[in-house]
């Protein structure tokens, strides 16, 4: 049981990076990583919502939305799987809402450092990219806490590693129109193509 | 600003282009181009969604609360998202699987968020509508160019014909794996801004933009 948790948290952090193979949250991504400092606070912000969103999600829509779920109820004919998208995008949005007044209210000093980047979270991909995911791939409430954590830890480790990489970037000598957006893609290509080289492993 | 139709339609394939320009909406734009059928159906969806949801949050703006309009918006483009899902899933099944979870993701397509906060809470509803359908076909552009490559290099087809013939398939032509792989998207778009940026140099950018997008009191930073 642990093995199989632990290869999924693997390959939710290196082999399927959601950042590097599945593009996700690339709008922040290429936008917040000019500073390394501020790349680890926009990361534990995406760690910190995707470890409560994805399981939240997971057990809303086991609840109520999944096939038949509505059994409970005594309404087995009714499919509500037309609201997964709502629901999901709804509780973000919630969650990202609720978060920030909590975090507000009882640690300012934390607020101070992710505060800026909740409200830029709602409508990160990654978040409800991983959600998404977690409903394609039906995933059990275990699996898909792993799942949210192992995603939002791939996609920190990767914003941080190309933060660090454009910082030592300034001092290299960029063809002129190729400068800011078009090299930073080019970097992201080399280091998807590094991170394919996880691809394989399992534990 | 553009003021008339015409521009407004037309400004955001080159001159303001979405993706190359205002670095909005590459979530999905990179994962649904190794074919150019996905790519296709994808850029139709976006132009729908984001057309349409600029007229709807467009048509209301006088009545959204500054406070709560970006789950306004938000809940106005999820249920048009959630239509479009089902208007493919009904006429174009197989291409909806191969699309998988990336229909859901237009939701957080920073180009519909974008376009509505910039453009569609300031403008008539008309306007919008065509500025909707302008970065929808500006965005699309992007996607056929990177899909176009991606298919006839990494399979040697267009739109599932073949065009190279493939040497295990008895042709000539080798193909190149890797142009199927997720880099070579980034590669792709990088070097397609680069010559973007070469033609047209005023499009290199002092500093990027997005993501100021979504903070408070920095509405309208995006060109």
């Amino acid at each position: 049981m642990l093995e199989h948790y632990l290869s999924l948290a693997t390959k939710a952090v290196f082999v399927e990076n959601i950042a590097l193979a599945f593009f996700l949250g690339m709008c922040s991504f290429l936008a917040v990583s000019k500073k390394v400092s501020t790349a680890i606070g926009l990361g534990a912000a995406v760690i910190f919502v995707l470890a409560i969103t994805v399981p939240l999600n997971q057990v809303l829509y086991g609840a109520f939305l999944k096939q038949g779920s509505l059994d409970w109820l005594g309404l087995p004919d009714i499919n509500l799987g037309f609201l997964t998208y709502l629901t999901l995008i709804g509780t973000i949005a919630a969650v990202v809402q609720i978060v920030e007044m909590v975090i507000d209210r009882f640690s300012p000093d934390l607020y101070n450092a992710l505060g800026v980047f909740l409200p830029l979270i709602a409508v990160n991909c990654a978040i409800l990219g991983a959600a998404l995911f977690m409903v394609n791939r039906d995933y059990t409430l275990g699996e898909a806490t792993v799942f949210g954590l192992g995603s939002g830890v791939g996609w920190a480790i990767a914003i941080v590693a190309l933060a660090a990489i454009r910082e030592k970037l300034r001092y290299s000598n960029v063809p002129e129109s190729l400068r800011g957006l078009g090299i930073t893609f080019i970097v992201v290509g080399l280091m998807s193509l590094g991170f394919m080289a996880f691809s394989g492993i399992s534990l | 600003m553009a003021t008339t139709q015409r521009d407004v339609l037309l400004d955001p394939l080159i001159n303001n282009n979405p993706v190359a320009f205002q670095v909005l909406g590459l979530c999905s734009a990179l994962a649904v181009t190794t074919k150019m059928s996905t790519a296709f159906v994808m850029t139709l969806a976006v132009m729908a969604v984001t057309a349409l949801s600029n007229t709807a949050i467009s048509s209301i703006r006088n009545w959204i609360p500054p406070s709560i309009r970006i789950i306004v918006q938000l809940t106005i483009i999820a249920s048009l998202v959630i239509i479009t899902d089902q208007v493919l899933q009904a006429f174009v099944y197989d291409i909806s699987k191969q699309l998988t979870v990336f229909v859901g993701l237009i939701i957080t397509n920073c180009i519909i968020m974008g376009r509505a906060e910039a453009f569609a809470m300031q403008n008539p509803p008309g306007l919008s509508f065509i500025d909707g359908l302008g970065n929808g076909i500006g965005y699309g552009a992007v996607l056929m160019a990177v899909a176009f490559m991606r298919e006839l290099f990494g399979s040697g087809k267009v739109f599932g014909i073949t065009v190279f013939p493939l040497a295990t398939e008895g042709g000539w032509y080798q193909p190149n794996g890797l142009m199927l792989l997720a880099p070579a998207a980034f590669f792709l778009i990088g070097c397609l801004i680069w010559g973007l940026r070469s033609w047209k140099p005023e499009q290199i950018e002092e500093d990027f933009h997005v993501g100021a997008l979504l903070e408070p009191g920095h509405e309208g930073s995006v060109r």
